[in-house]
């Protein structure tokens, strides 16, 4: 009994003390005062019984005035003009149209083929780029690799690897491995382990501690005990984001071959040179019902995970 | 008493072993997914012919890395219309402009979307041409656009106006239809006006959703702004894609380093405000 008593009086002086040193703290936080605040001073309204209160000046007049200078220098750097968009609208209208009016019969004729490469080239991108991304993203996580500098190399790494659009690798591989599918691939697979990696080791960074370290006080390796207490905890995370980047890496593959990666992208530039809009047309809806399959399938997914 | 401890220890052991059995064994099944992926694999790879490096290629390769490191500093410190400094605030002017056309025109759009605020029909036919302005890629739309602007950064603007409606109404939409309406009528019972409810019972809820997006948008668009430069829409893309298609690897190194800052600095500071947007003013 007194035991517990004297537990109770311990636990009660603890939050005692937190409470106080809040208050302390709060104090000092709120005597900081923003340089805003300082140019323009609050407002000080007076209550009825006395007491007064201070009103920060609203930020919104400032806020909009920056707004504005940004977007009129913008306007000045890309000769924006709204008069010419309305003037020309008319001429919106003639691709979009023959867009609207798609030449079905390509579709079995022509887009097969090319449709089966995209697919292909982006489902071994994803697989490449995610296969690698979570060894890589398990390096980048502050909470288990202790190692600060190899910790900020793979993320410095990571973050060039996402920074560079996934045309300009295709754009710069389909050099170096001559044109078709396996340059698309290569840019597919290292853009997508740039993004699944930065998604996995932020999720890895906030999951329950607790099982890895009471797997690494009963002696397990590092790796023992991240596959067993950390892997069941970010498996439905890992293969949501792998979905996700199925469905970008399917959508962006149709523009790769513009740069001559293969795929639907090269038909699409191949058309549009051609000005056969129509074709255009029916490569798009065939592309949107892969999408949509994807869509579908990844839903489906999901929700067995969760 | 002792006694008592080791029985409730041993009852503790046997509740952890009974679960450990009834866990549902999912071995087969998860060999089943791992074959499945390795099969989707090889049909994959069947139409990826590695050729090998041809020794062009290696060339290539040595002088993209050469470029990297060495890059033309000449270009970077040219405050002509030539020069990195004036195309890297084109891109930035690009981004703003085509995020904030976009985010304003997404907004009556995905009011008209949302199937809390009109009738489900006029939602899905929204949401219909939605679906359409997304179907269609980006390279795509600026070639439509050219046609109305000519080549240049305005076409990137027209293009990227379109381009960011899609992915912004779809979060509008989901910021609208959790919109909490238990508001709108205690301020009914207040005696609001109509104006007066959508000021103080919509606008605090969505105003942080919709900035927020809008500035995740501004991101991506930022991004899109340099491959668009490969159709001529302005922007850091057409340079340096004619650096690559010219060989001139210095140029091409210069222009990187200048893109993995830039889209670097921004993610940056965007994380910042939104951050600030989630939580609030500390």
């Amino acid at each position: 009994m007194t035991r517990h008593s004297e537990k109770d009086k311990i636990k009660r002086d603890n939050a005692l003390a937190k409470i106080v040193f809040k208050q302390q703290h709060k104090h000092d936080l709120d005597n900081k005062v923003s340089i805003f605040d300082r140019v323009f001073k609050p407002e000080t309204i007076t209550l009825d019984n006395g007491h007064s209160v201070d009103r920060p000046r609203s930020r919104v007049p400032l806020i909009m005035l920056c707004l504005l200078a940004v977007i009129y220098i913008s306007i000045k750097a890309t000769g924006f003009d709204l008069r010419v968009i309305i003037e020309r609208a008319n001429q919106l209208t003639v691709i979009l149209g023959q867009i609207l009016t798609p030449n079905w019969k390509f579709i079995p004729a022509k887009v097969i083929e090319p449709l089966l490469d995209t697919i292909k080239m982006s489902i071994v991108g994803t697989i490449i780029g995610c296969g690698l991304g979570l060894p890589i993203a398990v390096i980048a996580s502050s909470n288990i690799n202790k190692n600060r500098p190899s910790l900020l190399i793979v993320r410095l790494f990571l973050a060039i690897t996402r920074s560079i659009p996934t045309l300009i690798y295709a754009l710069i591989f389909a050099l170096i491995f001559s044109l078709g599918a396996f340059a698309g691939t290569i840019a597919i697979a290292l853009f997508t382990l740039g993004i699944v990696a930065k998604m996995l080791y932020e999720s890895i960074e906030t999951i329950d501690m607790g099982p890895y370290e009471a797997m690494q006080s009963y002696g397990a390796t590092t790796f023992e005990s991240f596959w067993v207490a950390c892997m069941p905890q970010i498996l439905p995370i890992y293969i949501d984001n792998c979905l996700y980047c199925l469905e970008l890496n399917v959508r962006s593959s149709s523009i790769l071959g513009y740069v001559g990666a293969g795929g639907l992208g090269l038909l699409i530039s191949e058309r549009t040179g051609l000005r056969f809009y129509h074709d255009v047309g029916a490569i798009l809806i065939t592309l949107f019902i892969v999408v949509w399959a994807i869509d579908i399938f990844s839903d489906y997914v999901r929700s067995k995970l969760i | 008493m002792k006694d008592n401890k080791n029985n409730i220890e041993l009852t503790a052991n046997e509740n952890i072993l009974e679960k450990l059995y009834s866990e549902p064994n999912n071995l087969w099944l998860r060999l089943l997914i791992v074959f499945v992926i390795i099969i989707v694999a090889a049909w994959g790879s069947t139409s990826l012919s590695f050729s090998g490096i041809t020794e062009k290629g290696m060339n290539v390769a040595k002088s993209v890395f050469h470029g990297i490191i060495y890059p033309d500093t000449e270009l970077l410190f040219n405050f002509t219309k030539d020069g990195v400094p004036f195309l890297v605030l084109q891109t930035i002017a690009i981004a703003v402009l085509g995020t904030i056309n976009g985010a304003i025109l997404a907004i009556p759009i995905s009011f008209l979307a949302s199937t809390n605020i009109v009738p489900k029909p006029v939602a899905y036919i929204f949401r219909a041409l939605i679906l359409f302005v997304r179907c269609i890629p980006s390279l795509l739309w600026a070639l439509i656009w050219i046609r109305v602007t000519g080549p240049g950064a305005f076409c990137g603007v027209a293009t990227q106006s379109i381009c960011s409606i899609g992915m912004i109404s779809k979060m509008y939409i989901t910021a609208i239809e959790n919109l909490d309406t238990g508001i709108l009528e205690s301020l009914d019972a207040a005696g609001c006006n109509t104006f007066e409810k959508i000021r103080v019972g919509i606008l605090p809820q969505l105003l942080a959703s919709f900035i927020s997006t809008a500035i995740y948008r501004f991101d991506i668009n930022l991004k899109d702004a340099t491959t668009l430069g490969i159709v001529g829409a302005g922007g850091i893309g057409s340079p340096m894609m004619q650096s690559i298609s010219s060989a001139k690897y210095n140029r091409v190194g210069s222009f990187l380093w200048v893109l993995i800052l830039l889209v670097l600095v921004i993610e940056w500071i965007s994380t910042k405000i939104r951050a600030r947007l989630a939580r609030g003013r500390s």
